[in-house]
């Protein structure tokens, strides 16, 4: 085999997160060996290959979700902001404000919809009642939901559809301002409909913010990313510009994965 | 050849649907013998009940035998200490439930602490009546509302307990993540993302906790005791509808008889309106 690092390709311009021999432990399972990767700056990144090999559990390093669990473990070096992720001393809370994560599953808080984008903004700024519904709209504006909810503000998060909730949890998740934001299959509970204006608004978010997105779907990726990154088993067999990874893949084993030989 | 299958097959569809007959109607009578009992109760509850009421039943005291009166002390008295007893137990209640199924729900404390709730969920209340007297009235050397209310809460603190646990535990674990992901500390998530979907389940353990104080007796024989008069002392002895219709169902005097089937009914109805309550909130829930 090959080794690893030979597939890496350092992508143009700034990285944002770069992660050195990582690996990573569900108790005694080794489900991340040796991952090198760097994500670079206002771009989208995709981690795509098929189930259980490893993209979600990536992207819950980044924010360090994983240490809910007490049994997940993770070593090596992320570093994020000239400092290593796994090892900082800065409270988890204000790594998660710069590093926003939207879920599979829509997640709204069971309260309205205007409290839902005010309640992480409440926990990091102290903003007026002007200020406030302004940042509300913003967010409610980017995450492309304002003008289907703007009479209904103080509704129920839950009384809105699947792709609404969605756009509402990425809404939540841009008003606190972060730098990067991780996107775990955000259009696997949606529908076509739903799922096109989600993917319109990655491509709008890039401008702003380093979005990773975790897809099961490859056409997804393809569409809407700029760089893909591909796993199996654990290993990081391939990473590269979106358009390189799908038109000519440099391993074996993306090409069957990307022709649907194999997955 | 087929014919015969399917003969075969019809005799056994036949006997199925037999069998599902007779499943049906035992079930069925099961069910009204259960609700015979239950209707019949409700129904004596009424009958009697309403006869004894009257605007006296609210405004007077406790009458001597055979003379006009009410149970306005008595129904004064169980009012207080329920309320009380919900003050003091439901914040402790929510508290140790949140430590189960927030902190450490695997820890060896969280296993003790659910092992002794479970026991202390299925004593009889007696115990717990004999317990406080022990502890409380002895020492003290005088039955007291306090005591009523200590052994009250001492009841409605692991029903609550329970409850805000289950209720907890059945939050979807990505609405918790959801929030830590906002950079959410620990506390907040607790206090406003899963508290609050949990909300309704939580307060519906807390009514049931109540109707479940609203109708004991045993405790409070032995720490409240009863009294004749209006009181919101609670350092003296409290009057309270289970004990006064205790006291007044088991005499020979047809005014106390009569007032204590009056008793019954409000106490019915309230435990019955709590039910409800209970019920319109968790259906609201989904």
């Amino acid at each position: 085999m090959n080794s690893l690092a030979a597939t890496r390709e350092k992508p143009n311009g700034q990285s944002k997160i770069s992660v050195k021999n990582l690996d990573f432990y569900y108790g005694k399972f080794h489900a991340l060996k040796g991952i090198n990767l760097e994500i670079p700056e206002k771009k989208v990144t995709a981690f795509i290959g098929p189930s259980g090999c490893g993209k979600s559990t990536l992207l819950r390093i980044f924010n360090r979700m994983y240490e809910l669990y007490p049994e997940q473990r993770a070593e090596g070096e992320i570093m994020f902001d000239g400092e290593n992720l796994l090892t900082s001393k800065t409270d988890v809370a204000l790594i998660r404000a710069k590093v926003g994560m939207v879920f599979q599953k829509p997640t709204p808080f069971p309260m309205s919809i205007y409290d839902n984008i005010a309640f992480g903004v409440k926990l990091f700024e102290n903003l007026n009642a002007s200020d406030m519904e302004e940042r509300v709209e913003w967010a409610l504006r980017k995450a492309a939901l304002w003008t289907e909810v703007k009479d209904k503000l103080k509704q129920s998060g839950s009384s809105l559809s699947g792709g609404q909730q969605q756009r509402l949890c990425i809404a939540r998740g841009i008003a606190i301002k972060p730098e990067v934001l991780l996107l775990d299959e955000p259009c696997s509970a949606l529908d076509p409909i739903s799922t096109a204006k989600v993917e319109e608004l990655i491509a709008e978010l890039k401008n702003d913010y380093t979005v990773v997105i975790v897809t099961h779907n490859m056409q997804q990726a393809a569409r809407c990313s700029d760089y893909t990154a591909y796993m199996y088993l654990g290993d990081l067999v391939e990473f590269g510009a979106t358009e390189d990874l799908f038109f000519k893949p440099k391993r074996k084993e993306t090409e069957d994965y990307i022709t649907g030989r194999f997955g | 050849m087929s014919a015969v299958m399917s003969d075969a097959r019809l005799a056994k569809f036949a006997r199925r649907k037999r069998v599902n007959q007779i499943a049906l109607v035992l079930s069925l009578a099961a069910m009204s013998f259960g609700l015979f009992w239950l209707f019949w109760i409700l129904w004596e509850t009424i009958r009697l009940g309403i006869g004894g009421l009257a605007l006296a039943t609210f405004t007077e005291m406790t009458p001597a035998p055979n003379e006009a009166g009410g149970i306005a002390n008595a129904l004064y008295g169980s009012f207080l200490m329920v309320i009380l007893a919900t003050f003091v137990g439901t914040p402790i209640g929510i508290m140790a439930g949140i430590y189960l199924a927030e902190y450490n729900p695997k820890g060896w404390l969280a296993s003790v602490t659910r092992f002794v709730n479970d026991i202390l969920l299925s004593a009889p209340s007696i115990v717990i009546g004999l317990f406080v007297y022990a502890v409380v009235v002895s020492r003290f050397k005088s039955f007291s509302g306090w005591a009523g209310v200590i052994a009250l809460a001492l009841i409605v603190i692991p029903v609550v307990i329970r409850t805000t646990e289950n209720m907890l535990q059945l939050v979807p674990p990505g609405l918790r993540e959801a929030a830590y992901a906002l950079g959410a500390p620990k506390w907040k998530v607790i206090t406003s993302i899963t508290l609050r979907a949990a909300r309704s389940g939580v307060v519906t353990g807390v009514l049931l906790a109540v109707a479940r104080i609203a109708g004991e007796t045993a405790p409070l024989l032995f720490t409240a005791l009863n009294n004749q008069f209006w009181t919101s002392d609670l350092s003296q002895p409290m009057a309270s509808l289970p004990v006064t219709i205790f006291k007044f169902a088991m005499s020979p005097y047809e005014n106390w008889q009569q007032l204590a089937w009056a008793g019954v009914f409000l106490i019915t109805v309230a435990v019955l309106g709590l039910n409800i309550l209970a019920r319109v909130l968790t259906r609201h829930k989904s």
